[in-house]
């Protein structure tokens, strides 16, 4: 572990809340290296015991979701060719973030996602046909965010970062420890949103953890166009949050580093920020040409550090994954892409007049007036369809 | 009793935060020092600084934290240091408190108060002054309401910390300190009812804010030149009371639209329309407005230029074709053309 001047260290900041014990032993630096468990080859690392390997049923749980993961991607991308979707962002080839974020949080917890985040969400359980919804093209997001504890997918980058802060706090106010997971991508920690939500969850010593998933671009722009900073984590030193970043790719690190994070902010410390290295291996949305700011050399070696191939190996040489197992995996993974084909194949049902139903709590007499001019519309056009 | 529309609005929070656990109440120094204009004056001292605090000075911030407190159930009332101020939260607004109830079909609501104070006529420096309640009206999502009286500003303010949707509470910097007589607490007219301040036979003087004094003052001095003149004062924005404007002017037969900010695009113009749109057979003359400059706010020494006053809303008055003559500044443009 790096070690860091006293000075550095995280000051107890003048709070409303009770004392709680603090995080013993966490700078407020990341390790110089990344965290490592598994080298690309899916072999084991020397232990380390402050992110001690998780339990192994939950090491073949993420193994199970990464994969169904995966293929919900491969799906929702063939979707967008068959004009199914308008628009798909993938995330293919950060299946070990994706999935070990919302397995380091509970069921009660609050997630937040931004729009790259569709396998973490149906990895949290919550319906695909209902996360693919905005993508599809309907007007709201899908999913009752109240009643699975995520968030609406944020396009505005970054905002969703003040949104975590809040929201953890009020959760703490009202006695509950509730965590907020919030995502974020490379380019948007360059947004002011992410500096004031990591700043105010610091100052108000906000149970949330910042996962940015630095996938080398934001679309086309590298890394090196964002930030002059040794790494993203180092990020979270100037706002007295402890951060750390860890090997994307690496599935089992992923998830002890969160598991760590998710118990410091828990236990009352405040924010915790990770930096996980991965890649998009696809480009930005369907709509993107990636091959006009990336070789193919460069994504070829991406292919060598593949998350799912990496856990399953270590997985087999533990002796806790098998030929069946992984058969009955695939055979889960097809059959909930087929289900998830037939449903997103019949042609959904959109009320325009539902356009007025949420803007208010109640609509405004203008709204009122609209919705009925439109309702006359609509109409008109079913008379002359029926007159045609 | 005596009282200002500071005191009212301070005493419509302490109202709120007794009468409700949910409402919280920060900011920049809104804390200790209780506010730049004193309106959260005494309430830490009062509820503990969990329930009026002090923020990192960042508005975006400030208002994306409200929205994150909204959805673990509470009610933040939040207070952005001057209107120009909060033009940093402005995407927090419009991307985020406007839409999320819509997003979400109604899962999630984002029942907060933005409290701005804004407008002129206090010697402010730049960036002080702005009036920024078009960019708000023109967000479909957000209610925007803004007082003329001390009774409004304890019952808007009331009213909006209890409504559902989010409230850009606009407050007339220059009415602060002005005194009236009003018992608190006071409940006037809800959200979306318009007001008649002063009954008048021969035009309607429709104003909002800062604008609703000058209108009133224009009509008392409208009397020595034989005009009897009505004033509506708006209130809210944000539901619009089409119905109390339209009775008024199909009533009167002429209307004057008063606000303080740039006329280019702004709430007036708006107002102008409706009111054309639905009395058109009633008026004996256009629709005129009296708006500030197409200017940025300009300096203490020159705010008077800007502001809207008397004199500018009684020119506009006698500009109404009271002798059946057309408006002498359109008839020149139209010869020449």
């Amino acid at each position: 572990m790096t070690t860091t001047p006293q000075a550095v260290r995280r000051a107890s900041p003048r709070t409303r809340r009770a004392a709680t014990p603090p995080d013993p032993a966490r700078p407020l630096l990341p390790d110089a290296e990344p965290v490592r468990l598994l080298d690309p080859s899916g072999t084991p690392l020397p232990a380390r015991t402050d992110y001690p390997e998780p339990p192994v049923e939950a090491l073949r749980e993420l193994y199970r979701r990464m994969v169904l993961g995966r293929r919900f991607d491969t799906q929702a991308t063939a979707l967008t060719k068959q004009g199914r979707l308008a628009v798909y962002p993938s995330s293919r080839g950060q299946e070990a973030c994706q999935v070990a974020a919302v397995l380091a949080v509970r069921d009660t917890d609050w997630v937040f996602p931004t729009y790259r985040e569709s396998m973490a969400l149906v990895a949290r359980g919550i319906d695909p046909v209902e996360v693919l919804t905005l993508l599809r093209g309907d007007w709201h997001c899908g999913y009752d965010p109240a009643a699975v504890r995520t968030a609406p997918q944020c396009t505005p980058l970054a905002t969703q970062c003040v949104h975590a802060a809040g929201l953890a706090h009020g959760e703490a106010y009202q006695g509950r420890d509730t965590v907020a997971l919030a995502f974020i991508g490379d380019g948007a920690t360059s947004e002011g949103d992410f500096h004031e939500g990591i700043n105010f969850a610091a100052v108000f010593k906000a149970p949330v953890v910042y996962f940015v998933q630095n996938n080398r671009y934001a679309i086309s722009v590298p890394l090196s166009r964002q930030t002059a900073a040794p790494s993203l984590a180092y990020k979270g030193v100037g706002y007295g949050v402890p951060s750390e970043q860890v090997d994307g790719n690496d599935p089992v690190a992923v998830l002890a580093v969160l598991t760590r994070a998710v118990a410091h902010a828990r236990a009352g410390n405040g924010p915790y920020l990770v930096e996980a290295h991965t890649y998009r291996m696809e480009p930005h949305t369907n709509a993107d040409d990636a091959t006009r700011y990336r070789d193919g050399a460069e994504v070829d070696a991406w292919r060598d550090r593949d998350p799912v191939t990496r856990l399953e190996t270590y997985l087999r040489a533990r002796g806790v994954l098998d030929d069946a197992a992984v058969a009955e995996v695939a055979e889960q993974a097809e059959a909930y892409a087929a289900d998830l084909r037939a449903r997103m194949n019949e042609q959904p049902t959109v009320d325009p007049l539902s356009l007025f139903d949420h803007v208010y709590a109640e609509p405004t007499p203008q709204l009122v007036e609209q919705r009925e001019q439109v309702r006359a519309e609509l109409a008109a056009a079913r008379d002359e369809e029926g007159d045609a | 009793m005596a009282t200002t529309m500071a005191k009212a609005l301070n005493t419509a929070l302490a109202d709120a935060l007794a009468a409700d656990d949910r409402v919280v109440v920060f900011g920049e120094d809104v804390g200790q020092l209780g506010g730049v204009f004193r309106i959260t004056d005494g309430l830490q001292a009062r509820f503990g600084e969990n329930r009026c605090f002090d923020t990192p000075l960042a508005e975006a911030g400030i208002v994306g934290f409200a929205v994150g407190l909204a959805m673990s159930g509470l009610r933040p009332v939040v207070e952005m240091q001057f209107d120009a101020f909060a033009y940093p939260a402005f995407e927090q607004i419009a991307s985020h408190v406007a839409k999320l109830r819509n997003r979400t079909r109604g899962a999630l609501s984002v029942p907060i108060v933005i409290r701005v104070p804004y407008a002129g006529g206090i010697g402010g420096v730049e960036h002080h002054c702005d009036s920024s309640e078009a960019y708000y009206a023109h967000t479909p999502g957000l209610k925007v309401v803004t007082p003329a009286t001390v009774e409004d500003a304890y019952s808007l303010l009331r009213e909006a910390i209890d409504d559902p949707d989010p409230v850009v509470f606009m407050e007339p910097k220059k009415l602060y300190f002005a005194s009236a007589d009003a018992e608190l607490p006071a409940r006037a007219e809800p959200f979306g009812r318009a007001v008649v301040r002063r009954p008048g036979r021969d035009a309607t003087l429709v104003a909002y804010g800062p604008a609703v004094p000058v209108a009133l003052e224009a009509a008392e001095a409208a009397r020595e030149e034989g005009w009897d003149l009505e004033v509506v004062d708006v209130r809210t924005i944000v539901p619009f009371d089409d119905a109390t404007i339209t009775a008024s002017v199909r009533r009167t037969g002429r209307c004057v639209v008063i606000q303080e900010a740039p006329g280019f695009a702004g709430v007036g113009a708006e107002i102008a329309a409706r009111v054309q749109e639905r009395c058109f057979h009633a008026l004996h003359a256009p629709v005129l407005r009296v708006a500030g400059l197409d200017i940025p706010y300009p300096a203490p020494m020159l705010e008077h230029t800007h502001l809207p006053g008397v004199d500018r809303v009684l020119d506009a008055v006698a500009r109404l074709q009271w002798d059946d003559q057309p408006d002498p500044r359109w008839a020149a443009q139209g010869s020449a053309a």
